[in-house]
């Protein structure tokens, strides 16, 4: 089998992570749940990962970081607890549905929203989104990178649009965090939500967001948080005032063996092995005439994604092609960003995405180059 | 009946701020332990640092530049 779906989830993990979970299992009570060893031990991991965390991320403090259950989880929360009624949002049509559905929500509930059109590359001009600035934007919440396309948005220059104007910048990091280097403080960001099973190679179930010091998100959830148990109100201090119930101290401690990897191999080295799996793979496909590339694949930075069409084959029928004839896992369909697609004219026929990891190599690519050559020649008449 | 003997308490307002004290005292190798709230303590997270009272006053300037924003220091007898 050749995994090339690790934008959906990172199935090639360091074998450390399986490790660590199944060692948690035999170790861990309940993080913040008292004071025997093993609810110590619960903390102490769920302690140490938010180091791990607030180190990759060049955050304040670890307290900068609660943890969640994915980075759609963080994303409702950010957006819920800083966004009211009356105040104005701006946003891409590059989202995924984790950004768009809740400030739709949102929208409904009395909030405006300006969805920023992109280029015919589907890229963001930051100067398009600065015209959209008005009196009352309370926020920019973007994505970092495009989970269809792979093309990184410039933070830097958002950020400081956003400062201008009095708003925040929330930022969905699902497809940069662990895949390209992130420091929220030089990039200006308020709010970055992630996820922990796909560039930060943790088990399913993980994430969390980096709120900046000083910044208070109003919780999505309130109920247990083993403390002020007599108090009728949910805590306030970060991260407690974001991480109502029990934590998967599992997973986080997967996680943490998992940021063990990254913060040892560093965030450059994987980026750059990854991006030579990437351009091996567009060097390979630009050659077959019927293949239809979205995004700009010249770009200078992109996440290890590239999406394409083969002629007008329809995406869904490639990929199950690729998997029973090849073994190659990909993804196919509109990926949770409706917007995009409808901005590419892809809406019905979806596209297939290949999606590469620091553990491809260069053998698997050449394999998946191979079985578009050899689709393309069968279905579309390509040479 | 157990024999109570006095110590420092130090209490956090999350767990978050106990678990960077049971680190940070290790790394100083400032003694003591994290334990449950004592009931005649409250705080606002459940855990606290419980030292002894002679180590206390030897560590007190460490402990005092380690960063962390205590809720309440209370001398007990547990």
């Amino acid at each position: 089998m050749i995994y090339l779906d690790s934008a959906a989830t990172s199935f090639l993990k360091p074998p450390q992570v399986e490790q660590a979970v199944c060692r948690a299992f035999h170790r861990i009570g309940n993080a913040g749940r008292g004071a025997h060893d093993p609810t110590l031990q619960a903390s102490r991991t769920v302690y140490r990962t938010r180091e791990k965390l607030a180190e990759l991320f060049h955050a304040e403090q670890p307290a900068c970081i609660a943890f969640s259950s994915n980075a759609t989880q963080a994303l409702n929360t950010a957006v819920e607890g800083l966004i009211q009624p009356g105040d104005h949002v701006i946003t891409t049509v590059c989202e995924h549905n984790s950004v768009l559905r809740p400030l739709v929500r949102k929208e409904r509930g009395g909030v405006s929203l300006s969805v920023v059109a992109a280029d015919e590359n589907g890229v963001i001009n930051p100067a398009s989104l600065a015209e959209q600035i008005r009196e009352n934007t309370r926020a920019v919440v973007i994505q970092h990178a495009s989970n269809v396309t792979g093309n990184v948005n410039n933070l830097t220059q958002i950020s400081e649009i956003a400062r201008r104007a009095g708003a925040l910048l929330i930022v969905d990091a699902a497809q940069t965090a662990g895949a390209i280097p992130i420091d929220v403080q030089a990039m200006g960001i308020d709010v970055l939500c992630f996820t922990g099973h796909k560039s930060l190679l943790g088990p399913q179930g993980t994430g969390g967001l980096y709120v900046r010091e000083g910044l208070s998100v109003a919780p999505f959830a309130v109920g247990g948080s083993g403390v002020h148990s007599f108090s009728p109100e949910h805590p306030t201090d970060m991260p407690t005032a974001l991480e109502a119930g029990t934590l998967n101290g599992h997973g986080i401690a997967g996680l943490e063996a998992a940021l063990d990897f990254i913060l040892e191999t560093g965030v450059e080295t994987i980026h750059s092995r990854e991006t030579a799996l990437m351009n091996r793979f567009l060097c390979g496909v630009r050659e077959i005439p019927s293949v239809k590339l979205y995004g700009n694949v010249d770009a200078d930075e992109r996440v290890p994604i590239v999406t394409l069409n083969l002629g007008e084959l329809d995406a869904a029928v490639v990929s199950d092609i690729l998997w029973e004839d090849y073994q190659i896992c990909v993804r196919a369909g509109a990926h949770c960003a409706p917007l995009i697609h409808r901005h590419f004219g892809t809406e019905r026929q979806g596209a297939v995405r290949f999606s590469f990891s620091y553990w491809n190599t260069e053998a698997e690519i050449d394999c998946a180059v191979q079985a578009l050559r050899e689709l393309a020649a069968e279905e579309t008449g390509d040479a | 009946m157990r024999k109570q003997k006095p110590y420092y308490v130090l209490t956090f307002r999350t767990t978050a701020e106990a678990m960077a004290m049971e680190q940070k005292c290790g790394e100083q190798h400032i003694p003591g332990r994290l334990i449950p709230v004592p009931r005649e303590i409250t705080a606002g997270c459940g855990l606290a640092w419980r030292i002894g009272v002679p180590e206390y006053g030897e560590h007190q300037t460490a402990i005092a530049g380690l960063g962390i924003s205590f809720q309440q220091i209370v001398r007990l007898s547990l």
